[in-house]
């Protein structure tokens, strides 16, 4: 199972990549596995304000519909507009094109509650 | 199950050829379009409807009912639909009643007010509640009627702001939840216990001054009676929450026992279940909601009262939540069953209601020896909830099912159980069909281990195999276009 | 016992073969205290009886031809419709989950939303709603999604049992309609302000009047809003439609396509949306695809959408729609083509016409509704429409439906492709004799 050292992860299986005051938010690989054919992802508004914790996106595949959450507080800065020609993107390249939003953080701190990818890895050989 | 075959079967716009007509409507031509409606009002091109002739009409959507199943061409054990035999009785009594407007003065529509009147009664009688709405269209529309009117009842006694939660087990419909939502209220689910029961302590934790409803339905989607009710409705009281019975179930126990009595507050009937008004695909139905006397004040208008020897329409209901549709109801729907309860008679109820059963548990024990598991065994009622033997998906199984001539089961509900095949056959089946049946799925399980390659490519037999839904998701084409 | 085709023997061998002695032993399980409540039903009756009953409740109804409205009329239904959709595959399926085993039923709703994507010549349809007044609601509700607002303006020409259902289903989310009131029979020109989510206006309005809206979509985008025209089917084969004049949705009620009135029900729906509000429709939609072979299909698509995935945060909770009602129309419209439709369009509206001319003769009836109109009018009476309805009844005729929000005496009627000369001639008299008193 795919889990990159360098990302934090919250447990409902979002990955977060820090890139300066800016958190990029995705699905992980065993998420997208889980999930199925990603036929449709319904994203945030940018400029959007969100609370760590809150629902902001959903993914759909044919059978289900899945909310994502928004790992840290802050305002959406920019959204993976390609998703919506291909939201197919989020099954094949999840840490890479798939990805799915920007939060600027507002309290950078929260970053610490999120696991490591040692702590992601650990999560998903308890639920597997 | 002898479809209808070429493999291409065109849309009726790829019959269309221009200047053909089809069925000449009555009325004079001696009009024109602009003098009565002002050029301004006209379309600027006439809408692109077929030009076929009336016999490629009838060619065309016979072709496409021989492309289809039915009750009336098969066995069709869906859990929680009901789909028993649609007597044809039915459709006859309805056609009587067609030519009337719902606009006529109410003393020239006596007899269908009678009628609509007179099945209200039946219907009270049935689930044991006080005051009853004819009204809302499908068993959905009947829950968001009958959640609004406990949103009413608890706004009356001005407790509105402070019960904000509606409880539904997780083993819930997911109408369920959908219809509190658009209430404007939260959902919270409460966990079923190990027998398949909803876990009574931990619903009566969630219980509180915040609760509005709960929302249940008797037998539950697992097929088992929740015996407790009666604890669990006092709880409910006892905490100010009304208690709302989802009646999809009903035929389990029509006739030999009563929502009402269990201290159900409302309850929503699905006529196109129960009481054996065709699907029709998708509808039709209808979604009466009975209710205890206290919540009657706010039914919608207008109900059917009796004066004397008159039938009018009420519509001075000061506190009812309003209209949840136009005119009076599906009327149509509502002769239908209106018949069906006149033929069977109490005796026949209990009748239809025990053989649902008998034939239920007779066809879970079949299919248990053909090494299906049934994770929640008690006595089950008119359902029950299996899975294929491990190794094999419901999925698969269900396509397996359409090549041995059988609809399959619903699949994947209720949500607790994986790879859940819910099965209800209903009293019009014969012994025989559920021994062929129970045949059919010892034969695709022992197939389906041995040979994952060919499960996974079913069915091989119908007009059509597995579709790309993913394609049919991601890019959806919805409508048919010219050229 | 009625459909239950289980022999004594065959009772006996299952119960046995399960432990059990009698079919009461089925229930034994059950809190006694519920058990055998004592119920008060009618002694059963077999198909012949039960028949005879029927047909004396039949007969404590009062035929006579309907000169009746308010978006359901006595439209002449091809007897083809009732013997194509009454066919047992088509009766008797449920929802078409199984796609493989369902595609009669998937095509002919492919076939149905195109049918009304082209009167409407809006993009997207589903696949029907219960009736006009609840896919009005929806539709509003639809709007409010897509704008994230919750305020509503509404014409009081829109139906008034449509506006009711929309002040149930609104108050039930915390929103409330303003409504605009019309200026004698027609929507005047009114302001939208920036919390205005939906702006609903019905042509041919309640009172028959065609209204154009052109102007009033171009007021509501000007603000953020959406604009919801309420429409009547049968009209849009001449009128001009609801993608040509802004709108962004339309809805009304289909059942002058194909459906008998039928005391008010089953009747459909339908709901029809520009493109990029696809994704917020409610209810079910068929989409075209492929099998692995290469074969042409039809699935229900989008179902994430719907209440059975999910679940609290569906677009709405419909499940069951009025899919064979929808099939009636689609049929209906097939059988007709564009030129058929049209034929019923012009004749109901000429016949509206001419009947609207002889009524205004009677001595004390005015217009309500001017010209133009499509197939409905109103008319003040010089008595209580309840009395002239009543009259009227009498005669063997059906009319003159009083709608007092319009004015004293106020009184709504309708015309279809059904009367003749003769009809409408005897309609007038006995209208003559009814309101002169």
């Amino acid at each position: 199972m795919n889990v990159p050292k360098e990302l934090k992860y919250r447990d409902t299986h979002e990955w977060i990549r820090v890139e300066g005051d800016l958190a990029v938010v995705g699905i992980t690989d065993y998420a997208q596995g889980e999930l199925g054919d990603v036929v449709y992802v319904e994203l945030p508004e940018v400029g959007r304000k969100v609370q760590a914790g809150e629902a902001v996106a959903v993914i759909e595949s044919v059978k289900t519909a899945s909310d994502i959450y928004a790992p840290v507080s802050g305002e959406i800065v920019e959204v993976n507009e390609a998703l919506g020609e291909h939201p197919e993107k989020v099954n094949e390249d999840p840490y890479g094109e798939g990805w799915l939003f920007k939060i600027r953080m507002e309290r950078p701190e929260e970053l610490e509650a999120l696991l490591d990818a040692e702590g992601y890895a650990k999560l998903l050989e308890a639920e597997g | 199950m002898g479809f209808c075959w070429p493999e291409d079967f065109p849309l009726i716009f790829e019959r269309s050829r221009e200047g053909r007509r089809g069925v000449r409507p009555p009325g004079s031509l001696d009009a024109d379009a602009e003098a009565l409606f002002g050029k301004e009002h006209l379309r600027s091109r006439p809408p692109r409807l077929p030009e076929v002739d009336e016999l490629t009409v009838v060619r065309h959507y016979t072709g496409l009912s021989r492309r289809q199943v039915g009750v009336d061409t098969t066995f069709y054990p869906l859990g929680s639909c009901t789909m028993k035999y649609n007597p044809r009785v039915l459709e006859a009594a309805a056609a009587r009643f067609a030519g009337l407007h719902p606009y006529q003065d109410p003393e020239s529509a006596q007899g269908a007010l009678e009628l609509m009147y007179e099945l209200g009664e039946y219907l009270k009688a049935l689930t044991g509640m006080d005051a009853i709405t004819l009204q809302p269209a499908a068993g959905a529309h009947g829950e968001l009627t009958g959640i609004l009117v406990i949103r009413a009842y608890h706004k009356d006694r001005g407790e509105a702001d402070l019960r904000r939660v509606v409880l539904v087990p997780d083993s819930a419909h997911g109408s369920n939840p959908a219809t509190a939502a658009m209430a404007g209220f939260e959902v919270r689910e409460v966990p079923s216990g190990p027998d398949g029961e909803v876990d009574l302590e931990a619903l009566k934790r969630e219980l509180g001054p915040h609760v509005a409803a709960i929302m249940l339905t008797n037998p539950n989607t697992l097929g088992i009676f929740e015996r407790r009710i009666l604890e669990l409705s006092r709880a409910a009281h006892a905490a100010g929450a009304q208690l709302y019975y989802d009646g999809a179930n009903l035929n389990a126990i029509m006739g030999w026992a009563r929502p009402g009595d269990m201290g159900f507050d409302v309850v929503h009937l699905n006529l196109h279940k129960t009481f054996a008004t065709p699907h029709g695909g998708g509808g039709p139905g209808s979604g009466p909601v009975g209710v205890k006397a206290h919540l009657a004040p706010y039914l919608p208008v207008p109900l059917v009262q009796k004066k004397g020897d008159r039938y009018v329409l009420d519509f001075d209901r000061p506190k009812s939540i309003g209209r949840m549709r136009s005119f009076f109801g599906n009327f149509g729907v509502l002769v239908k069953a209106f018949v069906y309860i006149r033929m069977l008679g109490l005796e026949g109820l209990k009748d239809a209601a025990a053989k649902s059963v008998l034939n239920a548990r007779y066809l879970k024990e079949l299919l248990k020896k053909r090494g299906f598991r049934v994770p929640y065994d008690g006595p089950t009622m008119h359902e029950f909830v299996a899975q294929p033997p491990e190794g094999l998906r419901a999925v698969d199984v269900a396509k397996a099912l359409l090549d041995e001539g059988f609809h399959p089961p619903t699949i994947y509900f209720p949500l607790i159980v994986k790879e859940a095949l819910m099965v209800e056959p209903t009293e019009t089946e014969s012994k025989e069909t559920l021994e062929a049946f129970a045949e059919a799925l010892g034969r695709i399980a022992e197939r389906g281990l041995k040979d994952p390659e060919w499960i996974q490519g079913a069915p091989y037999t119908t007009p059509v195999r597995r579709l790309d839904e993913v394609k049919a998701n991601r890019r959806p084409v919805l409508r048919w276009r010219p050229g | 016992m009625a459909y239950t085709p289980h022999t004594e023997d065959e009772v006996r061998a299952m119960l046995e073969a399960l432990g059990l002695e009698r079919l009461e032993d089925l229930y034994a399980h059950l809190p006694p205290e519920l058990l055998n409540p004592e119920i008060k039903l009618p002694e059963p009756l077999d198909e012949d009886r039960v028949l005879a009953l029927v047909e004396r409740l039949v007969s404590k109804n009062r035929p006579g031809a309907v000169f009746l409205g308010g978006g359901v009329r006595d439209h002449f239904i091809p007897a083809i419709v009732d013997a194509l959709a009454s066919r047992g595959e088509f009766l008797t399926a449920y929802t078409p989950y199984q796609a493989e085993a369902s595609q009669g039923i998937l095509q002919a709703i492919f076939e149905y939303q195109t049918m009304i994507a082209e009167l409407t010549g809006l993009e997207v349809a589903n696949a029907s709603l219960y009736d006009g007044a609840s896919a009005l609601a929806e539709g509003v509700l639809l709007a409010l999604r897509a704008t994230r607002r919750m305020g509503v303006l509404v014409s009081q020409g829109v139906h008034p049992e449509y506006r009711a259902v929309l002040r149930t289903y609104l108050d039930a989310v915390g929103a409330e309609a303003r409504e605009v009131a019309l200026e004698h029979d027609r929507t005047p020109a009114f302001e939208v302000g920036p919390e205005v989510g939906a702006v609903v206006v019905q042509s041919p309005n309640f009172l028959g009047a065609i209204e154009s809206y052109a102007a009033l979509a171009e007021a509501a985008h000007a603000a953020g809003a959406l604009l919801v025209a309420v429409v009547d089917p049968v009209s849009l084969a001449v009128l001009k439609p609801p993608g040509e004049q802004g709108a962004d949705l339309a809805v009304g009620e289909g059942q002058p396509l194909g459906n008998p009135m039928s005391f008010g029900g089953p009747h459909f729906g339908f709901i029809a949306v520009r493109e990029a509000l696809l994704r917020q429709l409610p209810g079910r939609l068929v989409s075209m695809t492929e099998d692995a072979q290469g074969r042409r299909g039809f699935v229900l698509a989008l179902s994430a959408r719907e209440q059975h995935i999910r679940r609290a945060k569906a677009k709405s909770n419909i499940t069951t729609n009025a899919q064979n009602a929808a099939l009636r129309a689609t049929i209906y419209l097939a059988a007709l083509g564009p030129e058929g439709l049209r034929e019923v369009a012009i004749a109901a509206a000429a016949n509206a016409r001419r009947l609207y001319e002889r009524l205004l003769e009677a001595p004390g009836v005015e217009p309500l509704t001017r010209p133009p109109f499509f197939a409905e009018f109103a008319l003040m009476l010089p008595r209580p429409p309840e009395e002239v309805r009543r009259g009227l009844a009498e005669a063997g005729f059906h009319g003159a439906y009083p709608i007092p929000e319009y004015g004293a005496n106020a009184a709504l009627f309708a015309a279809s492709e059904r009367m003749d000369e003769d009809l409408l001639d005897a309609f007038a008299r006995a209208f003559f004799l009814a309101v002169g008193g």
